[in-house]
């Protein structure tokens, strides 16, 4: 059992009033809130150790490379990945998928596939239209139902040994939907593809194991799962970042530079030019550590708990329904009322306190799908309580009496 | 009355309420009582595209003055449109281009017209200033 007050005492931002209102913080899915183990090691890092890594031979220097690295292999551990040389620091999940989009572009020819699902977010299907442009490939999707499940029966129908890469989201961001990527990474690879699997709305809920899954990429924020802002995780199988190209050239990136010719470090140096957010990091270890300790079944159970309920309290309001009501659900829950536009709800409750998100959540065919302009999207983080799922239910209640 | 002394009016308006609520009351009133746009305009060439809602705007010149109509999905947006249009409808070009929005700050809704509303409803501020820049310079030829 979670002691929640306690843990809600680790964040400093949740004691605060919001429009004279208790903030009442779920929209966990755009980014978590941090913890105060979090924000006094970024200062931390700035007070004590501050340096550039992997260049100078001076003592802070080593310090802030030490901890730099002892963050990758945190994070390494944490995945399960076979090498700390598999793990690329970016600044986030976009950044880690454009990596490997901007790497298949010297590899995709005008014959190839790639195969997106439908309930991706756009920042994994726009850079892979990009790549499709730009080689001739052809993009394919993997359709949804009613119930916001992808179908893999449709899936089996458009793989083919044209398919070079599938990527899906482990978690779909805006119906919370978890996705059978295991079966779909198997499947991918009997037809010889790759797989990058989008885990950025997975990490604050799991602990994804990424040799067990067997993926070739997995891509991840470090600020949704506690760490800090402009900080994510590309794991990708050696074999794959040693085939791909360098994405930026510039410095740490280089084994030797002449005007002639250039080689490039090995990994995971290859892809990471330039001074990273070294802060950043290392504190993203330091999150790591933390959600750790509470421990993820623990999280796990709690948030299923809070989805039920919030499902529950949520249905009884008339005229609400819910998108996204596969069995197999992180704890978001996305829903409408009856001839009320979203904006309308989200404006009035957060008068009320209750920071949730409305809109199309970056997955605009999710949206079409549907046929709504979009959704409000309560997502839960495990420092999140019931009292507080009934104060957004009432709010949720006084704005549809207002507005109808 | 000029724009000037109609957005005064508004304010006066606003000011008789004590909190948010009677606020945003008033303004999903205001937004059910705006006149219906013609089916005819509310095409994608008068669609002004927000993130969140969207909002239809076409104009159109009267005598010596610019006629607006509008509609948006949302209420609420709907509401604040027709704010706008009571402010702004049957006016001068001149007029328009002249005249400020810092009245919908001091009625409170300051927060529907950040960007990260991204509702439209800036971008119908603007658009209702280029639909009077577009007549002032037809007229000038």
């Amino acid at each position: 059992m979670l002691d929640i007050q306690k843990i809600r005492a680790d964040f400093p931002i949740l004691s605060q009033t919001v429009n004279g209102k208790p903030l009442v913080y779920f929209d966990n899915g755009a980014t978590s809130q941090k913890p105060q183990i979090v924000i006094d090691a970024e200062v931390k890092y700035y007070q004590e150790i501050n340096a550039n890594i992997h260049r100078g031979v001076h003592t802070l220097s080593q310090l802030a490379t030490d901890a730099y690295e002892i963050s990758r292999g945190k994070v390494k551990v944490h995945i399960n990945a076979k090498h700390a040389y598999e793990v690329l620091f970016t600044s986030g999940t976009t950044h880690g998928i454009n990596l490997v989009t901007n790497g298949f572009a010297s590899i995709l020819k005008p014959s190839d596939e790639v195969i997106v699902s439908s309930l991706e977010h756009h920042s994994n299907i726009v850079p892979w239209q990009m790549l499709c442009e730009k080689t001739g490939a052809t993009l394919k999707v993997i359709p949804m139902n009613e119930h916001g499940e992808l179908i893999l029966e449709e899936f089996d129908k458009i793989l083919s040994e044209k398919t070079k890469v599938v990527t899906v989201n482990h978690i779909s961001n805006a119906l919370g939907i978890i996705n059978p990527i295991k079966s779909i990474i198997d499947k991918a690879h009997a037809v010889g593809a790759a797989v990058l699997i989008d885990g950025a709305q997975a990490v604050p809920h799991l602990k994804p194991n990424v040799q067990e899954l067997d993926c070739d990429f997995y891509a991840f924020s470090g600020h949704k799962m506690c760490g800090p802002t402009g900080t994510g995780i590309l794991y990708g199988k050696e074999e794959w970042l040693n085939k791909l190209p360098p994405y930026q050239g510039g410095g740490e990136m280089i084994k030797e530079v002449t005007f002639e010719k250039t080689t490039y470090a090995d990994l995971p140096h290859k892809f990471e030019a330039g001074t990273p957010n070294i802060a950043g990091g290392i504190v993203l270890g330091t999150a790591i550590d933390y959600l750790n300790n509470i421990g993820f079944e623990n999280i796990q159970q709690y948030e299923h708990e809070l989805l039920e309920y919030a499902t529950k309290r949520l249905l009884e309001i008339e005229g609400l329904r819910i998108y996204g009501t596969g069995k197999n659900k992180a704890s978001v829950v996305s829903f409408n009322i009856d001839g009320i536009h979203p904006y309308d709800i989200g404006s009035i409750i957060d008068k009320l306190g209750i920071a949730v998100r409305t809109g199309h959540h970056c997955a605009q065919p999710i949206m079409n799908f549907f046929c709504i302009p979009g959704t409000i999207r309560a997502s839960f983080s495990f420092y999140n309580t019931k009292e507080e799922i009934d104060a957004m239910v009432e709010a949720v209640k006084k704005a549809q009496t207002m507005l109808s | 009355m000029t724009i000037k002394e109609i957005q005064d009016e508004i304010i006066d308006e606003f000011s008789m309420f004590d909190d948010w609520m009677q606020r945003y009351e008033y303004i999903i009133e205001l937004g059910k009582s705006l006149p219906l746009i013609k089916e005819e305009y509310k095409v994608d060439e008068n669609l002004i595209k927000g993130c969140q809602s969207k909002v239809w705007l076409q104009g159109e010149e009267k005598d010596d003055k610019i006629v607006f109509t509008a509609d948006s999905d949302a209420i609420l947006t709907k509401g604040i449109i027709a704010i706008l249009i009571r402010a702004f409808s049957n006016q001068k070009a001149s007029d328009i281009i002249n005249a400020d929005t810092d009245f919908i700050d001091e009625i409170g809704l300051k927060e529907h017209l950040s960007a990260t509303r991204a509702n439209g409803l800036v971008s119908m501020i603007k658009n209702i200033k280029m639909y009077a820049l577009a007549f002032d310079a037809k007229n000038k030829n």
